[in-house]
């Protein structure tokens, strides 16, 4: 293998996350304890801006390939990354005072998460299914140990457990599905894959045995019906912090894994694979839509409306046109800039030993503080789907692949779905303006916390009122230069 | 042909600019300001809504005050703008309404003042946006966006079942609407990625694709208008929303639903329309008998009010679907009438309400005793609400009769049992509230309307009696809209 074929200029803003990490790590060990949590914060974002930085300076409109085709930057995994970075880096202006307030703003903390950052770089990088999975175990394992790092608390450490045992299934059940493949295919890469299965195995027993252990890896990993036991306990459990990074960053590279799995290796079979994504859309929609009327506390609300949310997500991709992938990658990043704002408003309203996550804690916001209840009034009707905002246009755009392909049926039972779905985020509305309230303690936040937090919720209505002007066609372009 | 453009623009933004303006007086003591800062920016909504009606080419059936700008290029959305002899007149409606509504909340409204005034101006510029709206996405975007300050209206403000009877309109009208999305979606497959509205109008659809069509519109306006049987969910709001709201809700937002009929079903749907218009009009016949008989039993002012709104609304859509001129602008005649009179009705009840915080009718009895000039108003717009001559609540219904009579004389004959039934509860409950002996203490009490009731009033019985003594303008601004989407329906698209 020649230094060409290696193609290692390409693959820098990944080198160069790995290499300022172990910098940070070396920092945190030997500066001084006193400004540790300042000097973590300002190295985090100053990384992860660099990153952004050198993720821009490789973007290429063709694709190009390093270390033998296993890695490759196109159009949509940049973009994918750069939604990564930035949903991480709101993540660090959101939870730095709730982690510090409970003493988790830690080197551990910085260090797992910049490796999860990395590990989804790598997934929405990845062209071979040994990156694709290596990709995907440095994301799991740092997020499980992050699920855990509250270790005195009994709910996160089950949490931590559940979502250990359950990914660590689903990662064996993928493997063993690459595995097939790979018997049948006789190859790991993905375009040898994609074309093999194109020209000579598309009717193969051996291939669409292998998918279906692959596609249930994959529904485990996303957290779809009937794989979707852990996320409720995972939201619930689970730092805030972590939750939030489960439900917004982690899903925009699930997304980027799903489609070089599924739109791309297994393309050649996407007629099997079709009929097992309606089902499990079907489910998770129905699932996620009903059980959450029935939560009382707003984290595991949270969950069950991912679920339903990756329900959506799915039909976009069973389209199995560019279009629908498209329209697929435009819903998944206006969900996760809507869900870093829910889950920011969670941890601004927390304190010390309070954790804000019950539903009636939001009682009479709007008294409280109209600001802050505006911001989750615009939240939950664009995860509602109402317009004008963001989440409107990404369902829109899903609703119109699938049924561009015929899929008439599914589009009004998704359309019947959402209407249940408005119901709880309507419940949440209600209980800010209709309730009193039953805290009367003023809500105290940084001002980079508020301001930052006002931008992101800005940037849900502007995307719902003005979503042609980039992020929509640029979904489309990326998908049509990319597969 | 008047080209003057941005007028449209003008009616949606200036409001609610103005709206989010308000919220920013939230503080106490900043209450007198807001309302002042809403009542002139009310005052500049309906200001810029006039150019409308003087520079409007009553001989031309095409859109006026066109605005076009490409939108979201990606599906070929444009915020397209432009008004017809269907749609003005309502976009003129909704800013006098508004103009109305703030000045009625003054002295009533003392909790979350801003919010309350911001609700209503955010939501009269979304409303004409959903009237001048030439583009089907921009159109589904005013109308699902409208949602969102009326449910907060129902919900914060409301009576004490609020909750409820917010979240009961919201999901109503949501299920509705989003079949409409999937049909609009379906539509801009049809017409090779469009979704102007005009495009619609002239995509050949076969007959299975034009029931569905139909039924998907019909889901989402027959909830809007409300026709029975799916009208529950308006007398809940209607008692439960604030004065404000029950006026908004009855004088505009039930006009959007018929208003949708005439600008998605007929013209889109034609022949579906035509094979469909036995069941909309048995429907509609039993909007105005059955849902007037209902009307007669109520104990309760607005609840009673509300049922009217309903049997008169069925009026309307009776008119539509006889497809004929008489029936079309005796329908929407009716609609501006109703608009006027139910706003009055509510109003009227508004001021007995918040001096007595009640709108049970036996909490009343002989309040003319005590407010001779509101005994007036009350007398007078019973009288239109009912149907008599020389107001304009009777031109509407008489148009639709005739026009019904042209077709089969059964329609008319049940339609017209309406002048009947209309005066019976409404004079009915005139009779209990206004005549007769004082009733309680309450009552004894009562002081008359003041000089802001007094000049709300006014503008609406002035209203009313131009429109009854001389429809002429009225009739004449939607005639040829109206030729123009008769001929078009009646072509139909089957060949």
């Amino acid at each position: 293998m020649t230094l060409a074929q290696i193609n290692l200029s390409i693959a820098r803003p990944e080198l160069f996350l790995l290499g300022l990490t172990f910098f940070i790590m070396l920092v945190d060990l030997f500066g001084d304890p006193a400004k540790r949590s300042q000097r973590l914060y300002a190295l985090t974002l100053g990384t992860l801006a660099l990153v952004a930085v050198y993720v821009l300076l490789v973007a290429s409109v063709s694709p190009q390939y390093a270390f033998s085709n296993m890695f490759v930057v196109d159009q949509m995994a940049t973009i994918l990354k750069l939604a990564i970075l930035v949903g991480v880096a709101g993540l660090f202006v959101y939870s730095r005072a709730y982690l510090e307030t409970r003493r988790m703003f830690t080197g551990e903390f910085v260090l797992l998460m910049l490796f999860a950052t990395l590990g989804m770089m790598v997934m929405v990088s990845a062209n071979h299914f040994i990156s694709l999975y290596l990709g995907l175990e440095i994301l799991a394992l740092s997020t499980y140990t992050m699920v855990a790092l509250n270790r005195d608390s009994a709910t996160a450490t089950e949490a931590a457990m559940k979502y250990f045992i359950l990914g660590a299934l689903a990662s064996g059940l993928l493997l063993y599905g690459m595995s097939m493949i790979y018997g049948a295919t006789g190859s790991l890469d993905v375009a040898v894959i994609a074309k093999t299965i194109e020209f000579s195995r598309a009717n193969d027993p051996l291939v669409t045995f292998g998918l279906v252990f692959v596609v249930a890896g994959l529904a485990f990993k996303l957290g779809v019906v009937p794989f979707h036991m852990w996320v409720p306990d995972v939201y619930e459990g689970a730092p805030t912090p972590m939750a939030m990074f489960i439900g917004s960053a982690s899903k925009i590279a699930a997304f980027g894994f799903l489609v070089r799995i599924l739109g791309d290796a297994l393309s050649g079979a996407a007629h099997d694979w079709q009929g097992m994504l309606v089902i499990l859309a079907v489910a998770s929609l129905a699932v996620g839509n009903i059980i959450a009327i029935a939560q009382t506390n707003f984290k595991r609300m949270l969950a069950y409306s991912t679920i339903s949310h990756m329900g959506f997500l799915l039909l976009g991709i069973l389209a199995g046109t560019k279009v629908g992938y498209a329209a697929s990658m435009f819903y998944i990043i206006a969900y996760a800039i809507t869900s870093l704002v829910a889950f920011g408003i969670i941890m601004l309203l927390s304190r010390d030993g309070f954790e804000a996550d019950k539903l009636d804690d939001l009682k009479g916001l709007n008294d409280r503080s109209p600001w802050v209840a505006f911001l989750m009034l615009v939240t939950m009707f664009s995860m509602a789907g109402i317009p004008p905002f963001v989440g409107f246009f990404a369902k829109l755009s899903v609703l119109e692949a699938v049924l561009d392909v015929g899929y008439v049926w599914l589009v009004v039972y998704a359309v019947m779905m959402s209407v249940i779905g408005a119901f709880y985020y309507l419940r949440v509305v209600k209980l800010m303006y209709m309730d009193a309230p039953v805290d009367h303690s003023p809500i105290v936040a940084g001002q980079a916390m508020r301001s930052v937090l006002a931008v992101n919720a800005f940037v849900v209505l502007l995307l719902g009122l003005l979503p042609g002007a980039g992020l929509m066609g640029l979904c489309l372009h990326a998908i049509q230069r990319s597969l | 042909m008047q080209t003057s453009s941005y007028m449209l623009s003008l009616t949606i933004w200036v409001p609610i600019v103005i709206g989010i303006l308000v919220l920013f007086l939230h503080r106490d003591g900043q209450n007198s300001a807001a309302r002042w800062v809403a009542l002139i920016g009310s005052l500049l909504g309906l200001a810029v809504a006039i150019p409308l009606w003087v520079g409007f080419d009553n001989a031309s059936g095409a859109m006026q005050f066109v605005e076009r700008f490409v939108w979201i290029p990606r599906y070929n959305i444009h915020y397209a703008l432009g008004v017809d002899g269907i749609s003005m007149l309502f976009v003129l409606l909704n800013s006098f309404t508004t103009v109305l509504v703030i000045a009625a909340a003054w002295q009533v409204i003392n909790k979350k003042v801003s919010q309350y005034l911001a609700a209503f101006l955010i939501m009269s510029g979304l409303i004409n946006g959903v009237f001048a709206a030439t583009d089907a996405i921009l159109f589904y975007l005013f109308f699902e966006a409208m949602l969102i300050p009326m449910f907060l209206i129902i919900g914060i403000w409301g009576g004490p079942r609020r909750v409820y009877a917010a979240v009961k309109f919201f999901l109503y009208t949501l299920l509705g609407s989003l079949l409409m999305l999937a049909a609009l979606i379906y539509l801009y497959n049809v017409t090779n990625g469009s979704f102007d509205i005009v495009d619609f109008h002239r995509v050949p659809l076969g007959m299975t694709a034009q029931t569905l069509i139909f039924l998907a519109f019909f889901a989402s306006f027959a909830v809007k208008v409300p026709m029975w049987p799916v009208h529950t969910w308006l007398p809940d709001a209607h008692v439960e929303a604030p004065t404000g709201g029950s006026v908004v809700l009855a004088a505009i937002t039930l006009k959007i639903g018929a208003y949708g009929f005439l600008r998605f079903n007929l013209p889109i749907a034609p022949d579906a329309a035509h094979a469909l218009s036995g069941f909309m009009i048995a429907l509609s016949l039993i909007a105005v008998i059955y849902i007037g008989l209902v009307a007669l039993a109520q104990s309760d002012m607005k609840k009673l009010v509300a049922y009217s709104s309903i049997s008169h609304m069925g009026f309307v859509t009776l008119g539509f679907f006889i497809f004929n001129t008489q029936g079309i602008e005796g329908g929407l005649v009716q609609m501006i009438s109703h608009g006027f009179i139910s706003a009055a009705m509510f109003l009227c009840i508004g001021v007995l309400y918040d001096r007595v915080h009640s709108r049970e009718i036996s909490a009343y009895g002989g309040v003319v005793n005590t407010m001779p000039k509101f005994a007036f108003f009350a007398v007078f717009f019973a009288m239109a609400n009912s149907g008599l001559p020389a107001t304009s609540g009777f031109v509407g219904e008489f148009m639709v009769i005739l026009g019904a009579m042209k077709v089969n004389f059964w329609y008319a004959f049940a339609a017209a049992t309406t002048l009947i039934l209309g005066a019976a509860y409404t004079l009915w409950m005139v009779k209990r509230v206004i005549f007769g002996d004082i009733a309680n203490d309450n009552v004894r009490n009562l002081t008359d309307i003041n000089a802001r009731e007094l000049a709300i009033l006014t503008s609406l019985a002035l209203l009313v009696l131009y429109m009854g003594v001389y429809p002429k303008p009225f009739t004449d601004v939607m005639h040829v809209s109206v030729d123009v989407l008769l001929k078009h329906v009646a072509l139909g698209k089957l060949n």
